[in-house]
């Protein structure tokens, strides 16, 4: 036409040039951006690992598993891992004898029974349960729990395995109740039609259609939780006691692996053998809850392709 | 007759089912009443000028948190402006670039496992990465870097999703327009999925603020003079206070370190009722 809108057809152009540049700049971030995950969960494979390798030389990973004493600062260090790992397995089975029944019949509760605003505010509530951060559920039991323990036992001490369990299971709690509740929320409503057309009351069609077809998202729901009580560490540091020593029940001191690893990492010297040690802790943590976030994750994969349609 | 009594009881096992998974329900609620009535009750004595903008005395035992709280508060913005960026590119690549392949599953596997990493062990992970490989040193940026890995899955899922929420009819008519992909992305895709991006991303960033494990060796610090004034320079922080103090100060004023848990729960819950709220009011003004 006019020679007028030559002018801005040659201006797009040079600015298509310079925007293909930037986009090609762009989408590149985006790809690195994409991958970095991948990157990441690597690097901290590999640093684990990398500052591993001396205590898995010189101690050897099947001696310090089957290592019954913890002894790090003597000399020569003892660094046996065994009462650490029954530590933390007793805290944590503490924590899942609450978390699960409550957890799973809370769940129930809001899925099945519950509607409109109780549903809302409980969901809300059960978020807020998941922000408050660990140090003050530490600070809690601190002030609450440990004297309630050696009050109601009669020990010399409230620092137990069960106080640390309790207050882990409490923490638990809304990873439990929030993925279970989003595997029966999952379950198509004609089957609970369907149980209830066939005279069905509510709680039957819950027991005997609607739990066992999100029964794979209930149980990633509970190993989940395992995971998250596995891993935590501050409420567990100031509430076990951090006694190093095979515990024989509940009510004894135990000491954790994470609450080891916070405790002792300041105080090494860096490179050492103990400081290897402590990185070979972190990779057996690592290890565990890497397998259980990865069954946990095809599980409910699973689950979800079949609702899917 | 038979019919009759299995229909009661029937009847009486439902009213049972209800009565205990509903005690379950209200015991969980009921701890969350507990956890804010018991920390509002012993900490709200110490909240007043003179702790929020003092700084402590006596290893804490007196004074204020006025320096703490400033810590926390640049080690999260440090910690928003590194993940933001990269959680929101990520984001777009696995909702709109990513193809159906092996490897954009691994990606996901490997952001729902990065979830699951217990803090302590993203502790060793910093310590060794960033402090003493990247030779950062116990500092700011160590700490914000570390508390980046542990938020960055959080932001990712929160954009992907909101970025799924957007109707592909959106993007269709962008693109009919002559745009390009990226440039649907930039003016059309993110802008409408920006409320829930954000918001997500600050409940990511709130929990990395309540983090103790992650900061404990990668720069925090119990006791400083000053305000950190680098990013290499140490900080204080709200969690590693709490922790020090009950651990470490014998006598620890209960007043003070209830008010330091009161400051910090009701500052992480404020902010992200406010994004949540906010969230809900964009939502209802768009809709699709």
């Amino acid at each position: 036409m006019t020679p007028a809108s030559l002018t801005p057809n040659r201006r797009r152009l040079g600015r298509t040039v310079t925007t293909r540049a930037a986009e090609a700049v762009l989408r590149a971030l985006i790809y690195i951006c994409g991958w970095l995950c991948i990157v990441i969960l690597l690097a901290i494979a590999a640093f684990l690992v990398y500052n591993s390798v001396r205590s898995l030389r010189e101690a050897g990973l099947t001696t310090m598993l089957s290592g019954m004493q913890w002894y790090p600062t003597s000399d020569p260090g003892r660094f046996g891992l065994a009462p650490l790992v029954v530590g933390s397995l007793l805290v944590t089975a503490v924590a899942l004898a609450l978390a699960v029944p409550v957890g799973i019949a809370a769940a129930v509760y809001i899925s099945e029974f519950s509607g409109g605003a109780v549903k809302e505010v409980s969901k809300s509530v059960i978020e807020f349960l998941a922000a408050v951060p660990s140090v003050v559920y530490g600070l809690i039991g601190v002030a609450v729990l440990i004297p309630a323990v050696k009050d109601s036992f009669g020990l010399s001490s409230g620092m137990t395995a069960l106080t640390g369990g309790i207050v882990l299971g409490i923490m638990s709690i809304p990873t439990v109740i929030s993925i279970s509740e989003d595997a029966l929320h999952a379950v198509p409503v004609e089957l609970r039609q369907g149980s209830a057309a066939l005279g069905n009351t509510r709680w039957q069609t819950t027991y005997k259609v609607t739990v066992p077809a999100a029964s794979s998202g209930i149980f990633a729901s509970v190993m989940l939780g395992l995971g998250r009580a596995i891993g935590e560490t501050m409420a567990v540091l100031m509430l076990t006691g951090n006694a190093a020593v095979m515990p024989h029940g509940v009510l004894e001191s135990v000491r954790t692996m994470t609450g080891t690893i916070a405790a002792e990492m300041g105080e090494v010297v860096q490179g050492g053998l103990h400081y290897s040690v402590l990185f070979t802790v972190g990779l057996v943590l690592f290890a565990i809850t890497f397998g259980i976030n990865l069954a946990a994750d095809l599980v409910l994969e699973r689950q979800q392709r079949r609702w899917r349609r | 007759m038979t019919r009759l009594t299995r229909a009661r009881r029937a009847r009486a096992t439902e009213q049972l089912a209800r009565v205990v998974t509903g005690l379950a329900a209200a015991a969980v609620v009921g701890a969350a009443v507990f956890v804010v009535a018991y920390i509002v009750k012993n900490g709200a004595g110490a909240l007043d000028v003179g702790f929020l903008t003092g700084a402590p005395r006596d290893r804490g035992r007196a004074g204020g948190i006025f320096p703490i709280i400033m810590g926390t508060i640049y080690v999260t913005v440090a910690t928003a402006a590194f993940t933001l960026p990269v959680g929101v590119l990520a984001g777009v690549y696995l909702s709109e670039y990513a193809p159906r392949t092996f490897a954009t599953r691994a990606i996901k596997l490997a952001i729902t496992n990065m979830a699951g990493v217990p803090s302590i062990v993203y502790g060793l992970f910093g310590l060794a990465a960033f402090v003493l490989t990247a030779g950062l040193g116990r500092s700011l940026i160590a700490s914000a870097l570390t508390l980046t890995c542990m938020t960055l899955p959080v932001v990712i899922t929160a954009t992907e999703e909101a970025l799924r929420q957007i109707p592909t009819d959106l993007r269709h008519a962008a693109l009919a327009l002559g745009a390009t992909k990226l440039r649907t992305i930039r003016t059309v895709v993110l802008p409408a999925a920006a409320p829930g991006i954000i918001t997500g991303s600050i409940l990511g960033l709130a929990r990395a603020a309540g983090e103790t494990a992650p900061i404990l060796f990668t720069g925090a610090v119990f006791q400083m003079r000053r305000l950190p004034d680098s990013p290499l320079s140490q900080f204080m922080s709200l969690p590693y206070h709490i922790y020090a103090q009950v651990t470490s100060v014998p006598g620890w004023n209960r007043t003070l370190v209830w008010g330091t848990a009161l400051v910090l729960v009701g500052g992480v819950s404020i902010i992200s009722v406010a994004a949540a709220v906010w969230r809900s009011i964009r939502r209802r003004k768009v809709t699709w």
